[in-house]
């Protein structure tokens, strides 16, 4: 298992070392250590090969992970999973602003609590959060789950366009044209399958709500000024 | 004998003028403000506000046709391991796949190839057809991230982290839901019809430092090769562009207020931002401060329409220039051909603007099959290439005539300006005189 050691050796050579490797290429699992808050970690990962970063990273870890599996044995600084198209990023920490932010595919998962805009304008990917998140998380998010086992913090899911939403806390408030919907048998079995793949256990579907969009917003009209 | 009183003529107001007062009662009637597409069409001080002085005894100009003027431009010197070299100084700027048709797309890309240029994607991805046709692509990042994938990244030749843009800096962008075919859709995640909302600041930074550690981000995943270009609209040219150097540019593009939006606000681009004669300067002076004037380069957008303007821009220290309304036009748009069917949208030719509508006549700016199929993209590519042509042999002729073998060899020093405005805002002499506005404490 190649290790890559943060404290002497330069970003660069870590991140050049995870992209273009060649199906059946015999290095799949990579191991960094001393991460010592990197930003830019494990980025741009193209092929499915798994990476364990032994402590906590700065900003934009495992960003545009692509069919990789990073694990971070400490917490993430922004945009952590940032436009993620596939692939499983997982969080031992928590996460600071904007985790999954215009991630299109692929499974996020936060361990501890998820700071501000978590979720923000997701375009795909799913999101579970063990713990709680911060304040206009699911920010103009278009499609994907966001999960969130805790609380959500304020403006949940403004201007929401079609990402699916569940808390099973509180919502300290909701966005513009987020409202609660009903939770029908399919949403039940898809947070099932995604609290399942997270590893959550102490959380069951059942103690979920469902938030959406109220789609008022979705063609302009003079009249719902007052919304925006 | 008769007497008649003398009457004065029927007096409009300056302040409240006709186009003032149908605004009004439009805006009375609909209960919404106008958005159009374009540029600002308010008259601003502009390159037409400046003159070459040419050779005289003091400098000897070089022969026409003879003797060489270089046009060649590189750029992304500064960190990229693969900078870009284009044989033209005249870029294309960014517009979307999604405001534009495929065919219009395609003709961007076709022309700018044949004349050895770069074009530039927009607002909602890289189609492949644009990337087929243009052996050089500049890969808009933009805050939406509609269609943004690393894919995509790694097959452009330059990356454009959009900041901003002249017609609206501060603004974002709404796609209007009758532009939203399957396919411009199913690129941005979104479903058909819905209006489709273009954010005004990036998702996942904010701030210069931010900035910075996304450019390293964007660096790592494309390992070190592209290019990093960073777009600002015309707003306050000199601290955005020392910003854009400390963030790792290696690009700097500015875009005044003569540059053309797709669908804004008509309040926004008529009163927020600055022309692009006044942003050049502050811009180049950043540049200098910082020791990077010709190590990061600047490119300069916004109502760019001739070679003479290509040279002016140049002069004031710019390293390229980036056309988007006047490529339009080049390909069909506006064309005084569909006469009768912008008579039919209330509008004339010349003057049509509502390209977030989507029933473009010249098959431009839309997305309805039957209009789109109306340009011809080889045809319009070569109109393309024929006028980037033109304005690089334009620019090459005043550059002789000052005497420089290189585009690049035009200095400040050859210009003059006509009014006092312009001379202000370009830093060079009012014609006849040795002075201009802010010199000398004056």
């Amino acid at each position: 298992m190649p290790v890559f050691d943060l404290s002497h050796t330069p970003l660069r050579a870590l991140n050049g070392a995870l992209h273009g490797l060649s199906t059946g290429a015999n290095d799949t699992e990579f191991e960094v250590v001393n991460p010592r808050g990197h930003h830019a970690v494990a980025v741009g990962i193209d092929s499915p090969v798994t990476v364990e970063v032994r402590g906590s990273v700065g900003y934009y870890c495992a960003g545009m992970n692509d069919g990789g599996t990073v694990t971070v044995h400490g917490s993430a600084g922004p945009g952590v999973a940032e436009n993620m198209m596939s692939g499983t990023v997982v969080i031992e920490g928590d996460a600071s602003q904007y985790a999954g932010a215009t991630g299109r595919g692929g499974l996020l998962v936060i361990k501890g609590n998820a700071a501000s805009r978590c979720g923000i304008s997701m375009k795909g990917i799913d999101i579970v959060v063990h713990g709680s998140i911060g304040h206009m998380s699911a920010f103009m998010g278009q499609s994907g789950h966001l999960i969130v086992c805790g609380d959500a913090g304020d403006a949940l899911g403004d201007s929401l366009y079609e990402a699916k939403l569940f808390v099973r806390g509180s919502v300290k408030s909701l966005g513009a044209d987020c409202i609660e919907k009903e939770m029908r048998p399919e949403h039940l079995e898809k947070l099932a399958e995604l609290l399942d793949k997270a590893g959550v256990t102490h959380a069951k579907p059942e103690e979920f709500k469902r938030y959406g969009s109220a789609r008022k917003l979705y063609n302009f009209n003079i009249d719902n000024a007052d919304a925006y | 004998m008769s007497y008649h009183n003398p009457h004065t003529p029927p007096r409009k107001s300056a302040t409240f003028d006709d186009h003032t007062m149908a605004e009004i009662r439009r805006a009375a009637a609909t209960g919404i403000y106008d958005i159009r597409g374009a540029g600002t069409k308010r008259k601003v001080p502009h390159f037409d506000d400046l003159l070459f002085l040419g050779a005289s005894i003091s400098r000897y100009p070089l022969e026409g046709y003879r003797e060489k003027c270089d046009t060649t431009v590189t750029l992304g010197t500064r960190f990229a391991k693969k900078p870009i070299t284009l044989k033209t100084p005249i870029t294309i700027a960014g517009m979307s796949f999604g405001a534009l048709s495929g065919n219009a797309k395609e003709a961007l890309g076709r022309g700018a190839t044949i004349a050895g240029t770069s074009t530039t994607t927009g607002d909602g991805g890289m189609t492949d057809e644009e990337r087929g046709h243009s052996q050089t692509l500049v890969y808009q990042y933009l805050p939406s991230r509609y269609g943004m994938n690393p894919r995509d990244l790694r097959r452009a030749d330059a990356i454009e982290v959009v900041v901003g843009q002249g017609a609206k800096p501060g603004g974002g962008g709404m796609l209007l839901g009758q532009k939203i075919s399957d396919r411009v859709a199913n690129m941005r995640n979104l479903p058909k019809g819905i209006d489709q909302r273009s954010a005004c600041r990036h998702p996942d930074w904010t701030g210069p430092d931010d900035l910075e550690i996304k450019i390293l981000e964007l660096r790592e995943i494309t390992d070190w090769e592209k290019p990093i270009y960073i777009k600002v609209g015309g707003s306050r040219p000199y601290y955005d562009t020392a910003l854009a150097v400390k963030a790792g540019a290696d690009v700097v593009v500015l875009d005044g207020m003569q540059g053309g939006t797709a669908a804004t606000q008509d309040v926004f681009i008529e009163h927020v931002g600055m022309p692009t004669l006044a942003c050049i300067r502050p811009a180049v002076q950043a540049l200098q401060d910082l020791g990077m004037h010709r190590k990061v380069q600047l490119v300069v957008s916004g109502g760019i329409r001739s070679g003479a303007d290509v040279a002016k821009a140049l002069a004031l220290g710019a390293d390229a220039v980036a056309i988007g309304t006047a490529a339009l036009v080049a390909i069909g748009d506006n064309d005084p051909k569909w006469e009768e069917e912008y008579n039919k949208l209330g509008t004339t030719a010349g003057a049509y603007d509502d390209w977030h509508e989507g029933r473009d006549p010249a098959g431009i700016t839309t997305q309805d099959p039957e209009l789109a199929a109306r340009l011809d993209p080889v045809a319009a590519g070569r109109r393309l290439a024929n006028y980037l042509k033109v304005m690089t042999l334009e620019a090459q002729t005043i550059a002789r005539a000052c005497g420089k073998n290189h585009l690049h060899n035009l200095e400040p020093e050859d210009l003059v300006a006509l009014t006092m405005e312009a001379a202000a805002m370009a830093q060079v002499p009012l014609a006849g005189t040795s002075w201009y506005p802010g010199k000398g404490g004056f």
